[in-house]
């Protein structure tokens, strides 16, 4: 299957981007450079298209029911317009997929957001469940109506304040309200994936001219740079980090237990009871990498000439001007400071283990000293 | 978007560039490729006196996104090479036919067999 282009396409394409092929969707991969746009995000702001994205909606009378059967999380805590993140785990206890659950401000029933290319699975398995358990409820795919537009960075908040209509200032962190941005009605919530402040922008697929053009002047961004900035901050990505098959992992294993309520009877619990009894074999770190050389998916990770782990994310960091990495290893070895090795093509550099949030857990000297 | 193929250096299919300077030959990669690359942040070149092979890895180019290989057009010794890109790989995003070039190298061989600036052109 061709992959599939946004809305968004000729327009990127005349502004000189490089597209990649993720999750099915042609998307730009970079405008101006991954340093120059990971800066610009960490400095001021920069716009992201994410219309890759999937989004599922969720209504009818057993809605919450549903989805807290199928997520990890609670959305019985979701008050009208509140976001949450969530794992969708198979029966196994092993991530699916990660996804933030919106509570409508505006209408009964959730929207969610699934990662690129998930959504017809995610809509399949949704109503499946909701045909075994008998509930009643409306499951939509709504992937292709969405545009979904990323304001991010310290600035970013007054960019999207001064093009809508409503003051916007006062949406908190994970809460979402209907405005119109640029004269289109907008579900504008305060999440990202990059570590800062900022919005997502959902809006009909029709008008993502408009609104992109509305933040003319603002740095575009590719998903270059929104893997190197999710990746700072300790954030995992589906299907990298995690995969049902090539990298089958737990939240536990994941470092996910924060967005797992063990109060509900979500799919998965059991196995994740037990190993939660049990202990993990192996759990995600952050490696902060002494040496010459990137630490890249699929590398391993020894101690003592003996393997340990692996790499699953790796990049050369624009803010710490250094190699950071994200990865498994075997317990003994998770705890902060410990002295471990990755093998990069034929050598072993050095690294350490860090916290994964590098944002916070590299000093910030280091930043300044940059 | 343009790149820049400067005449007077002949070049490879893999994307690097080799001008012949007196008595030996300098190497580096195309404009074109520093592009493909994006920021380059490691540069891993042969140590001097090393024997490089012609279409044989030498070296390696890591940018954020993406590590590759580097080829020699020709077989060589190496002379010397670009010791400014240890700390300032970003040379080669700069100014790839300028000061960031890779190697010079001493060799027999001559760039017969190498693409001429219409002929590189012509496959980017």
């Amino acid at each position: 299957m061709p992959p599939r282009k946004p809305a968004l396409y000729q327009l990127h394409s005349a502004a000189g981007a490089d597209f990649t092929d993720f999750g099915g969707w042609e998307m730009p991969v970079e405008f101006d450079g991954i340093r120059e746009e990971h800066t610009a995000v960490r400095e001021r702001a920069g716009v992201f298209d994410v219309s890759h994205m999937s989004e599922v909606s969720v209504s009818g009378p057993d809605a919450t029911a549903l989805m807290n059967r199928l997520t990890t999380n609670d959305v019985g805590e979701l008050d009208a317009g509140d976001a949450q993140y969530a794992c969708v785990l198979d029966e196994r206890g092993v991530i699916l997929d990660d996804t933030v659950v919106y509570c409508y401000p505006d209408r009964d029933g959730y929207l969610f957001v699934p990662n690129a290319g998930h959504g017809e699975q995610m809509t399949d398995r949704w109503r499946t469940y909701a045909a075994d358990l008998g509930l009643t409820v409306d499951v939509e795919n709504r992937t292709d109506e969405f545009g979904l537009l990323a304001l991010q960075g310290p600035s970013a908040v007054e960019t999207v304040d001064a093009v809508a209509t409503d003051d916007l200032a006062g949406v908190g962190r994970f809460e979402s309200v209907r405005t119109d941005v640029a004269g289109v009605s907008c579900l504008v919530a305060r999440t990202g994936y990059t570590g800062e402040d900022g919005f997502e922008i959902f809006f009909d697929a029709a008008d993502a001219e408009r609104l992109w053009s509305a933040f003319e002047g603002v740095q575009p961004c590719g998903l270059g740079a929104r893997d190197t900035l999710r990746l700072e901050a300790g954030l995992l990505l589906s299907g990298q980090d995690f995969h049902p098959e090539e990298e089958p992992r737990t939240p536990l294993e994941a470092g996910l237990e924060f967005v797992v309520d063990f109060s509900t009877r979500f799919v998965g619990r059991s196995p994740l009871c037990e190993q939660r009894e049990a202990g993990v074999d192996e759990r995600v770190v952050g490696l902060r990498v002494e040496g010459r050389g990137i630490a890249r998916h699929g590398y391993t990770v020894c101690h003592d000439g003996e393997a340990v782990g692996h790499v699953t994310s790796g990049t050369m960091s624009p803010t710490f001007n250094m190699p950071l990495a994200i990865g498994y290893v075997k317990t003994p070895f998770t705890d902060p400071g410990t002295n471990v090795d990755v093998q990069v093509r034929d050598r072993a550099v050095d690294a350490t283990v860090v916290d994964k949030r590098f944002l916070e857990s590299l000093e910030r000297g280091q930043r300044e000293a940059q | 978007m343009a790149f820049d193929v400067p005449d007077g250096l002949r070049y490879a299919e893999s994307h690097e560039w080799i001008e012949r300077r007196d008595d030996r030959f300098r190497v580096g990669i195309t404009d074109f490729a520093q592009d493909e690359l994006g920021d380059i942040v490691f540069v891993d070149l042969p140590a001097e006196g090393e024997t490089v092979t012609a279409e044989a890895a030498f070296g390696v180019v890591e940018s954020i996104k993406a590590v590759s290989d580097l080829y020699t057009p020709v077989t060589g010794t190496v002379v010397t090479t670009n010791d400014r890109l240890s700390s300032e790989p970003e040379l080669v995003n700069e100014e790839p036919f300028g000061d960031g070039w890779l190697v010079e190298l001493t060799s027999d061989d001559d760039l017969e067999h190498l693409l001429g600036p219409e002929g590189y052109r012509a496959q980017i």
